[in-house]
């Protein structure tokens, strides 16, 4: 019995393929038959985009920019609702020497700690709530355990959802089952955005990238984010551009925008205005905004208040000047 | 107004002085002309006048040759390999230092932008001497036979596309082989060679090993004319290659000519779609197009020419054209007025012909000499712009269905330079490659260079190799013969 959104996932799906049915022969060739990605040349134009020289009004620009596109996380076992309420009061305001500060996009959490950040965060401070489900961060866990974990999570108050790939699955060619997964936690998501995590570091090639991105967009995610920060390497900027490209195609093809959030390993403002460059000059500006694009990261937001003080001041402090509610301890 | 607006970033100019006026390097010293006139160099940016050169005069070459002579018998052909290696080490290390300096100087003679004087130019030259030195001692174990020897004193003459590169690629193995040399940059770029010069001092170079003298044609047709010159080396146009050519005929000299080409870069329909988009703006707008090996001609494949030019053309209105010292700047300056005229003729042939013309929405600045990034497309094999050497960011696109077509295409040119294969299907390239009547051909890359990699031409292109072991092997003579 199918419901009625698989229904539209599926033939929508059939549709952009140009089949009748969609089984996993057709969505490999399909998949299979997108231009390949030479390695030498994509990690060669994302190293060129990383010289690009951004100074003065366009920094500061990209500092605040880059603040408001950040899924403020915390993502580990020893995580408690203390800490969690902290990060929540640090998205609230992350610089309370200067409420001029923008406010990151989002806190991203456990789904067991979806109701601390809803409460101490409150209704319409802007910041969104994330959460990590479907057996995050390996997702090996069966279909109905992925689900429960969705729906948890979403009941809780969970703005958005952020499912991890069956990379087993994927990597074995099994495209259907990790499509069928996907359209499934889409339709237990409701009204939360869906964002799909490719664990890029475990697909390893960039044309595993460009097939997963693919086949994410196929099934109805409202991102595409590269990793789940517990495996390395994880957002590195060639596979940010890969997955940039993918969404900027999709949209010629179909017309829908999908969102990219590359996450983990992303600590420094010099590292997070190359991405917005990287951004600008692969998708476009339609996907400089927070509703778009995102930064996965809990180091980073310290490090661009940093900045953000020293265009201000004309010095740099340290980082005993910034509050830091939640130090990472890996 | 676009959402990411990136503000003026220039490299500073303060790292490098330039003197109102500048001599000729002769000896190890800057001297006065004997009889000889001067000209401006300019900034293609601005028109700003950068500094006023000498224009040797025959007596001047006659001083420089005498020098290098001496040089050559007292001195370096005397000097252990070893010993040569280490002035090379030393002057490669000089380079690697002053590289700010030097870049900041290329981009404002040449008007290419920094990020490619500081990124490519600069460090590619470095690496040449580096390379160089470490042949110094060991050319009897390179295969080029048996008691490599020097040919004595080398004239060069050096163009104006990659004035510092070229330099290098020309200097550094006529020293690591033992030879001394006279060498003439070209009159529009002149000021990189000479802060060379000042390198060659800082060095601690005999005098005389090396002498750089400035000016024009009639300069470097006395250089390469000169009785007591054994070996020619020279970079540039076809035309003064021939010229060349026909002036050492007859003579013991033995001569290397890298000249023009109409490179073919060849999409095939299983092509890495968006590299090969990259590979094709690197191919024909890296350096504003001035470059002899670039990829001026692309032979896409019919199936997915629509594609490719969509996308191309996406990337195009990315790219950035403006002040070759903003370091975010992509393209820059044309190098000279006559250059200007010359594309701007030819892609008014280009249209007059009837091929279908495009460029990018950009301001370009109001003064020094510009040209918009500019794409052909619907171009026939008989077309002036599918033919001759543009040497400025113009792209003629053509298209084929078949690997043989391509192939027949790529080669129907008097050129025989370079060429681009894009595919994922190693057996074509391997095909491809063996086909082709190029020198270099790359895969899935385009502009890549290095100092172990032979360079040269097929035809027209010229004859001769630089760098690798190739490249030494023009500089040195083997066996009994003297």
């Amino acid at each position: 019995v199918s419901t009625p959104t698989e229904t539209d996932a599926e033939s929508r799906a059939r549709d952009i393929l140009g089949v009748s049915r969609l089984t996993n022969p057709a969505l490999s060739s399909w998949l299979h038959g997108l231009p390949g990605v030479d390695q030498v040349g994509c990690e060669a134009r994302a190293a060129s985009l990383g010289t690009r020289s951004v100074k003065t009004t366009s920094k500061e620009w990209a500092i605040d920019t880059a603040i408001g596109m950040i899924d403020l996380t915390t993502l580990e076992g020893a995580d408690t609702p203390g800490r969690v309420s902290g990060l929540c009061t640090k998205a609230l305001s992350p610089d309370p020497t200067d409420l001029s500060t923008p406010r990151p996009a989002a806190v991203c959490v456990y789904g067991d700690m979806v109701p601390v950040a809803r409460q101490t965060l409150g209704d319409g401070s802007g910041v969104k709530v994330a959460a990590v489900a479907t057996a995050f961060p390996s997702g090996r866990a069966s279909l109905a355990v992925k689900l429960a974990d969705t729906a948890d999570a979403v009941s809780a108050g969970a703005d958005e959802i952020d499912m991890v790939i069956d990379r087993g699955a994927f990597l074995s060619g099994d495209y259907r089952t990790v499509f069928e997964q996907i359209v499934e936690v889409k339709r237990v998501c409701g009204g939360a955005r869906l964002k799909v995590i490719l664990e890029t570091g475990e697909l390893v090639t960039y044309d595993n990238v460009r097939r997963a991105s693919y086949l994410a967009m196929l099934a109805g995610g409202d991102f595409v984010k590269t990793s789940t920060g517990k495996v390395q390497p994880a957002a590195t900027l060639p596979v940010t551009l890969v997955m940039l490209e993918a969404v900027r195609d999709w949209r010629e093809l179909t017309g829908v925008q999908v969102g990219v959030k590359p996450a983990g390993g992303i600590r420094t403002s010099k590292d997070a205005i190359t991405f917005l460059v990287t951004v600008n000059e692969i998708a476009g500006e339609d996907w400089l905004d927070p509703f778009w694009f995102r930064f996965g990261a809990s180091s980073l937001l310290n490090d661009l208040l940093l900045q953000r003080q020293r265009m201000r001041t004309g010095a740099y402090s340290g980082a005993d000047y910034v509050a830091d509610d939640s130090p990472s301890l890996y | 107004m676009p959402t990411f607006e990136y503000a003026p970033a220039p490299e500073s100019r303060a790292v490098v002085d330039i003197a109102s006026s500048y001599g000729l390097f002769i000896n190890g010293e800057f001297t006065d002309s004997q009889g000889g006139g001067t000209f401006k160099t300019i900034s293609p940016a601005t028109e700003e006048v950068l500094a006023e050169v000498t224009e040797a005069s025959a007596e001047d070459v006659d001083r420089a040759v005498a020098a290098a002579r001496t040089a050559y018998t007292r001195v370096w052909s005397r000097m252990s390999g070893a010993d040569r290696g280490k002035y090379l080490f030393r002057i490669a290390r000089i380079l690697q230092e002053r590289a700010r300096e030097f870049a900041v100087l290329e981009s404002l003679d040449n008007g290419k932008p920094i990020k490619e004087s500081r990124d490519v130019d600069v460090p590619t030259a470095a690496a040449h001497f580096f390379y160089h030195a470490g042949w110094a001692d060991k050319l009897d174990y390179a295969g080029l036979g048996p008691d490599p020897r020097p040919h004595g004193v080398v004239g060069q003459v050096i163009p104006w596309n990659f004035p510092l590169l070229m330099l290098a690629w020309k200097i550094a193995p006529a020293l690591a082989t033992g030879n001394t040399v006279v060498l003439k940059p070209a009159e529009t770029t002149p000021l990189t060679a000479l802060l060379f010069a000042q390198v060659c001092q800082q060095a601690d170079l005999p005098p005389g090993v090396v002498n750089i003298i400035t000016g024009a044609g009639p300069t470097g047709q006395a250089l390469v004319g000169h009785e007591d010159v054994d070996k020619v080396a020279f970079t540039g146009s076809t035309g003064v290659g021939k010229a060349i050519a026909r002036t050492i005929a007859g003579t013991r000299k033995t001569a290397t000519l890298e000249l023009g080409g109409k490179a073919a870069n060849i999409v095939f329909d299983d092509a890495p779609l968006d590299q090969a988009v990259e590979g094709i703006v690197n191919g024909i707008f890296f350096n504003q197009g001035h470059v002899c090996c670039a990829g001026s001609r692309l032979l896409v494949q019919e199936s997915i020419a629509d594609q490719v030019e969509a996308r191309l053309k996406r990337r195009l209105e990315t790219l950035r054209v403006g002040d070759p010292l903003d370091k975010n700047t992509d393209v820059g300056a044309i190098n000279s007025r006559a250059q200007l005229d010359r594309i701007t003729e030819l892609s008014e042939a280009g249209e007059a012909e009837g091929a279908t013309r495009w460029s990018p929405e950009c301001e370009l600045p109001s003064k020094g000499f510009w040209f918009r990034p500019t794409v052909f497309t619907g171009v026939s094999q008989t077309h002036r712009i599918a033919q001759e050497e543009i040497f400025g960011p113009v792209l003629s696109v053509l298209t084929f269905r078949t690997p043989g077509e391509a192939v027949a295409k790529a080669n129907n040119t008097p050129y025989g330079l370079s060429a681009g294969i894009w595919t994922e299907k190693g057996s074509r390239i391997l095909w491809m490659a063996d086909q082709l009547r190029a020198g270099v051909v790359w895969a899935n890359t385009f502009n890549k260079f290095d100092p172990t990699s032979p360079f040269g031409g097929y035809k027209e292109s010229g004859y001769g190799r630089e760098g690798g072991r190739h490249g030494l092997a023009a500089y040195v003579t083997t066996g009994d013969a003297t």
